[in-house]
């Protein structure tokens, strides 16, 4: 446990040390947020139905651009061998990874969506929805980004072959996801789609820390 | 702990190019090994297939411990492998390196190493900061912060100056004198005794 908790610590360190933190994860929704009235114009009832789904682009927009980070370079500098040899088996090494990536990224990108929609005309009674799915719908992002991460390292072709791999898997938690802020936004109870994305982001905590490990370590040898 | 390395009718291949095969080579405790060969050779192959990261084509690598055969996940808590690409992070200084290295790799305060390797002036800084030498010196401290019995060293002593490479050396030879093994890939003799061996002579 305290090998995780170290990794851990390590890994939140280096997002913030490397540009890839919170403070950019919001920099990068304001602006998308900002972008969104320019290019569909600013009526306001157009807005207000983009609102909610905006959140979900933008969180997958970032998990997209920093998954890059996640295996890659530490594949490149070394750093994966040494992580290898630690005392916690590769499975975990992942499924830390991917909830530091959480941590930095879909956590500070759920609790400021709120703001950002709330701009955009999203009823106030949605917003304690629009915060449970993103923290929520973020954390099997960066699971299943981490798998498509794994699966892109033996390539060595980054972002684009990432992109292709991800963009499909994130289709279930988009929809749940963005579903239960739109049905709360119309007064229903989201409560199912919610209890739909809980499911896709445990089906991709359990898997990816097996299938991940076993991309790399294919990609090391 | 690691006693005895052997590898047995070992084949190894980069991609479709196969770099040597039917290599036999045991390694016991207090000795050291220097892989010799030429570029391409495949001597950064051969650490890294024994570190568990490579999977052999044919062959087998196989750890023996004071009691017996080791389990191949278990010998691999009970080695080093110390490459150019050394893991750390340019953002990060020495001192967090070195306590992240030491602790993951099962060891503990690496103050001991920050003596052993002269780093101590150096705790402070980024490691994008350092030179060649000086980075390859915080590479090493993990040796010495976290004690594991068989080294595996890619070139180690390529960037060091001449009055490292005698100091390496007398860690080295303190951790042969303490039962441990070391197999590592050189281009200049090690400034230990050790026992030569040429990948790919019969080419």
């Amino acid at each position: 446990m305290s090998a995780a908790l170290l990794l851990l610590r390590r890994e939140l360190a280096l997002a913030w040390a490397g540009g890839g933190g919170p403070l950019l994860a919001l920099a990068f929704l304001a602006g998308l947020t900002t972008l969104i009235p320019l290019a569909v114009g600013s009526d306001p009832r157009v807005l207000a139905t983009l609102s909610g789904g905006v959140a979900w682009i933008a969180l997958t927009l970032a998990t997209l651009l920093s998954l890059e980070r996640l295996f890659e370079r530490d594949l490149e500098d070394g750093a994966l061998d040494l992580l290898t040899l630690g005392s916690l088996p590769l499975e975990a090494v992942v499924a830390v990874k991917a909830v530091a990536q959480w941590l930095a990224l879909g956590l500070p990108l759920a609790l400021a969506a709120p703001v950002t929609a709330l701009a955009l005309g999203l009823p106030a009674a949605a917003v304690p929805t629009a915060v449970a799915a993103g923290a929520i719908g973020g954390l099997g992002l960066a699971f299943t980004g981490a798998l498509g991460a794994a699966v892109a390292l033996g390539a060595r072709r980054g972002g684009v072959l990432i992109a292709v791999v991800a963009l499909p898997l994130f289709i279930p938690p988009v929809i749940f996801g963005a579903g239960a802020v739109l049905r709360a936004a119309e007064g229903a109870s989201p409560l199912s789609a919610l209890a739909f994305l809980g499911a896709c982001s445990l089906f991709a905590a359990a898997l990816t820390p097996l299938f991940g490990a076993a991309a790399i370590r294919n990609a090391q040898g | 702990m690691i006693t005895a390395l052997s590898l047995h009718g070992l084949a190894l291949s980069r991609g479709e190019r196969p770099l040597f095969r039917d290599l036999d080579l045991q390694v016991a405790a207090g000795e050291a090994v220097a892989l010799n060969g030429a570029n391409g050779a495949g001597k950064t192959s051969l650490l890294r297939a024994v570190a568990g990261l490579l999977r052999p084509d044919a062959g087998t690598v196989t750890f023996a411990g004071p009691a017996g055969p080791l389990d191949p996940d278990a010998a691999r808590a009970g080695l080093h492998l110390v490459g150019h690409l050394d893991g750390l992070k340019g953002a990060r200084t020495v001192a967090e390196e070195l306590a992240f290295q030491s602790r993951w790799l099962g060891g503990g305060d690496p103050a001991g190493a920050i003596a052993a390797l002269g780093l101590h002036r150096l705790t402070g800084l980024e490691v994008r900061r350092l030179s060649a030498g000086q980075r390859r010196r915080v590479a090493l401290a993990r040796l010495i912060a976290a004690p594991r019995s068989l080294w595996l060293l890619d070139e180690p002593l390529t960037p060091l100056d001449a009055r490292w490479r005698a100091a390496f050396g007398a860690l080295m030879q303190a951790h042969l004198a303490g039962g441990g093994l070391i197999l590592a890939a050189v281009h200049d003799p090690l400034p230990i005794p050790a026992r030569e061996i040429v990948l790919g002579a019969d080419r």
